[in-house]
């Protein structure tokens, strides 16, 4: 944090026309106007996976923890239950999250972890160029399946919903306002907050066309109605064509997980009584 | 050396575990050191349980194949262990259950039915019957039932006086006065203990023999402790979490079995990488695969050792009983802590799910070490390069300064890179680190030698084979040499404690020799060994028999 803009000076390495700048910026943008508005800097943490995506960790000059490839959430996980009073954001890619750690992201949903979790969903395996992910549609043609998927794109957000995630949205790297304001919105939330955001990955996978023309932002939508976030979640399966809903689906308040290990730790003195005491048998 | 042992049998779940624990209290009672070792199926009901509860004079954590008294809860365990029984053994048995000749047949169903008590009493029954046998008073088996399993206590206590009226004394066990009582502990709890005097905060496990004991056991003492157990989704996530834990400054241990520690050795490569400390409490269990979930081995020497890609520095120690671990648990945790590694307690089922009587002196006092914290002057560096490869730790928030951990290849700031010399610089520092570790741990008594200093032959032994050689040993005049630390390998201390001797035998619980393996690569000569592969612990009889065939 050496100075206001939250950069570092390591050397940026996305393609030109790549969504990450737009998470970047919008990420920044959020952190530097909650600083303003009072939350310190150094309660947040990153944690990202491995991936195009995560290279926010060494871009962004906030405590950071460049983890592994689908790890996210469990690296999180332990920190949130180390202190509860930071704010803990990952970044982790459609690859990442949804298919070598899916297991834990399910968990964290249903844990209702306090965690902010932003995917970069730009429905491909940027790093390893260019293979098809649990989110690209049937039929993508991707380095590992040249004649096209045989295997239908998964809903992230409805797997969330039903995991138990308290807070799910979608956002679009090429809607900046409206993805500041979700990703504002999520670290607000106390509890599990998901946001698939769209992004463009101008060099294996940049469906921009189709998104411009489906995206629409979600109004008049009641995000305490579980089952009207379930329609409106189902109303793209990620596969076909279908209008896009940009917004928040679902957010309710409810405990969450780390609240419950709020846990002052002894003091030597304490726990040299505390052992004393179990050995002689009270 | 007066001694007694107790075989107690039956099917699985009647509480034979417990069961054997109240034995143990029993035989404490009476002045004598106790040991148990438990032995089950990876069954929850039927299956055939036993355990065999060793008395003795002297501490010890070795089992006898023959038995004093023989406790039948079912016919299976008269069939199979009556051959244990020593000439003037005594056989106590069920006789509802049990139909045999000799021996003495308890009326248990018929005082179950008259005192109205439930069938787990049972037990109770059976364990009144060997305190009249053992010429034990009511009043001490009172006690120890009051004490133990306060739960029921009425019918327990009912049962065992409608035992008390039928039995009759007919082997005196004679008390050994002034052994003071002590608290019967676990491998498990023991370990847990030492953890915990060294300050552990948060402890992460997903279910697996021979460790969820531990699991069970810190959970159960959560709140005494103000300690975070957290059973996540599989053992992948355990050791992310627990690193995730320690950098937000929990001190953190995990519990495991070789299955679930292939899941974590992504993890500890991170964890080796990002300079991220964790205590690893891999119990061991026969293997490949599944293996024998509850039966015992001394398999992953190696695995420990070298599990993870990459280069980087870890601890490994192996105690040998409740005592050692409870020392070394603390000290791995400090070391790690210190160091900023990994390190592993590395226990076996024999170990971890046998019981001894535990000196509560034995327990480390609570010191708060840490790791060397940041000074606060100038900018914090995560990884900054300092002489002995040490940077000093900070867990944010601290105001104005970031923290950086990386998994990547990364600069002092925690920033990946890719050059060349960093990268070297990178390994260096971790190398250094690793060397400044073993130059402590040099320091300490990391190879123990027991027995004449000029016997000529000498068991080169390690974890919970060790106890059992001690005894073996003596009686033959050899000396034992334990390394307790196996990682970094304390070669020169080996050598030394192998000086003036003629012929090395290695003991172990494996079929490769791993020890000895790492012995003779360090150019320490082994001359024969001594292995034992049916993830059953050695008895004294059959290692006596062994060791004379070896060294004959
Ligand atoms: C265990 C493991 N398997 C595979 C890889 C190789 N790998 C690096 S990044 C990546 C995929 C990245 O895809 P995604 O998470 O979608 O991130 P993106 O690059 O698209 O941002 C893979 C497979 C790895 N680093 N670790
Ligand atoms: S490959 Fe795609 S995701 Fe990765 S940097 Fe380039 S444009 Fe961005
Ligand atoms: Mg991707």
């Amino acid at each position: 944090m050496t100075g206001t803009t939250l950069v570092t000076d390591a050397q940026n390495t996305w393609c030109p026309g790549c969504g990450n700048f737009s998470i970047q910026h919008a990420l920044r943008a959020v952190l530097l106007e909650m600083a303003s508005e009072g939350l310190p800097l150094e309660q947040v943490v990153l944690v990202t996976g491995i991936g195009c995506h995560a290279k926010m960790a060494d871009y962004l000059d906030v405590n950071s923890f460049y983890a592994i490839h689908g790890r996210v959430m469990p690296v999180a996980t332990g920190i949130a239950l180390a202190n509860p009073d930071l704010t803990v954001i990952c970044c982790a890619g459609d690859g990442d999250a949804y298919a070598e750690g899916l297991d834990h992201l399910i968990f964290a949903a249903k844990r209702n972890i306090n965690l902010t979790v932003i995917i970069h969903n730009n429905r491909v395996y940027g790093l390893t160029t260019g293979q098809y992910t649990p989110t690209s549609p049937l039929g993508f043609r991707g380095r590992s399946t040249p004649k096209g998927t045989v295997e239908k794109a998964f809903n992230p957000l409805e797997l969330v919903l039903a995991s138990g995630g308290t807070h799910v949205a979608r956002g679009y790297t090429r809607k900046q306002p409206m993805l500041k304001a979700l990703i504002r919105e999520a670290i607000r939330h106390r509890g599990f907050s998901f946001i698939d955001v769209l992004q463009i990955c101008a060099t294996y996978n940049d469906p921009h066309e189709a998104y411009d023309r489906l995206a629409y932002p979600l109004t008049g939508h009641n995000p305490g109605d579980f089952d009207a976030a379930c329609r409106k979640i189902r109303e793209w399966d990620y596969n076909r064509e279908a209008p896009i809903a940009l917004g928040t689906f679902y957010s309710v308040e409810e405990p969450s997980f780390e609240e419950r290990f709020r846990l002052t730790p002894q003091s030597p003195a304490e726990r040299e009584a505390a052992i004393r005491s179990h050995l002689e048998g009270n | 050396m007066t001694e007694y042992s107790v075989l107690i049998g039956g099917r699985a779940g009647e509480g034979l575990n417990r069961a054997g624990m109240v034995l143990c209290h029993l035989l404490q009672e009476r002045g004598y050191h106790v040991y148990l070792y438990y032995d089950y199926p990876s069954l929850i009901r039927g299956g055939h349980n036993f355990s065999i509860i060793r008395a003795s004079e002297r501490p010890v954590f070795a089992h006898r194949d023959r038995v004093d008294f023989l406790l039948a809860m079912n016919q299976e365990t008269v069939e199979r262990h009556r051959g244990r029984l020593t000439e003037d053994g005594v056989l106590l048995y069920d006789d509802y259950a049990v139909h045999t000749e000799g021996g003495v047949g308890l009326p248990l169903e018929r005082i179950l039915k008259e005192v109205q008590a439930p069938e787990i009493a049972r037990n109770t029954g059976i364990i009144a019957g060997f305190c009249c046998a053992a010429g034990i008073p009511m009043e001490t088996l009172e006690q120890v039932l009051r004490r133990e399993i306060p739960r029921g206590i009425e019918a327990n206590l009912a049962v065992a006086r409608g035992v008390y009226a039928v039995g009759n004394t007919l082997r005196q066990i004679p008390v050994i006065p002034g052994k003071r009582r002590h608290p019967i502990l676990t491998g498990n709890e023991a370990t847990g203990f030492g953890l915990l005097a060294a300050g552990l905060s948060s402890f992460i496990a997903y279910p697996m023999t021979p460790t969820s004991n531990l699991l069970h056991f810190l959970a159960a003492h959560a709140d005494r402790y103000r300690l975070k157990v957290v059973h996540p989704e599989n053992e992948i996530g355990v050791m992310l979490m627990a690193l995730g834990a320690a950098c937000g400054g929990e001190r953190v241990a995990v519990g495991t079995s070789g299955g679930g520690f292939c899941l974590m050795t992504e993890g500890l490569s991170l964890a080796g990488m990002a300079e991220i400390p964790v205590v690893i409490v891999l119990g061991q269990r026969p293997g490949p695969s599944t293996g024998l979930p509850t039966y015992s081995c001394q398999t992953e020497l190696h695995f420990a050792i070298s599990a993870g890609q990459g280069e980087f520095p870890r601890l490994v120690v192996a105690p040998a009983n409740p005592a050692q671990a409870c020392r070394w648990s603390a000290t791995a945790l400090h070391l790690a802590w210190k160091y900023q590694v990994p390190a592993f307690v590395l226990v076996d089922k024999n170990m971890a799910e046998g019981a001894a009587d535990f000196d509560p002196g034995g327990v480390p006092a609570v010191a708060p070490a840490g790791p060397v914290r940041w000074d606060g002057t100038g900018t914090y560096q995560r990884y900054a390069d300092t002489g002995d490869g040490i940077s000093p730790w900070l867990a944010p928030p601290s105001p104005g300064q970031t923290v950086k951990v990386n998994s990547y290849t990364h600069d002092e700031r925690g920033i990946s890179t890719e050059d060349p010399a960093l990268t070297a610089r990178l390994q260096e520092k971790l190398q250094r680190k690793g060397a400044a570790l073993a130059a402590e741990v040099a320091t300490m008594q990391t190879v123990l030698s027991t027995g004449p200093a000029d016997a000529r032959t000498v068991l080169l032994t390690w974890g919970s084979c060790t106890d059992p050689c001690i005894e073996v040993a003596g009686m033959r005049g050899l000396r034992v040499v334990q390394p307790v630390v196996l990682w970094p390998f304390p070669a020169e201390a080996l050598r030394a404690a192998l000086s003036g001797s003629g012929q090395v035998v290695a003991v172990e619980q494996n079929v490769t020799a791993q020890l000895a393996r790492l012995a003779t690569a360090e150019g320490i000569a082994v001359h024969g060994r001594i292995l034992k592969y049916d993830g059953r612990p050695f008895s004294l009889e059959d290692l006596e028999e062994r060791v004379r065939e070896a060294v004959a």
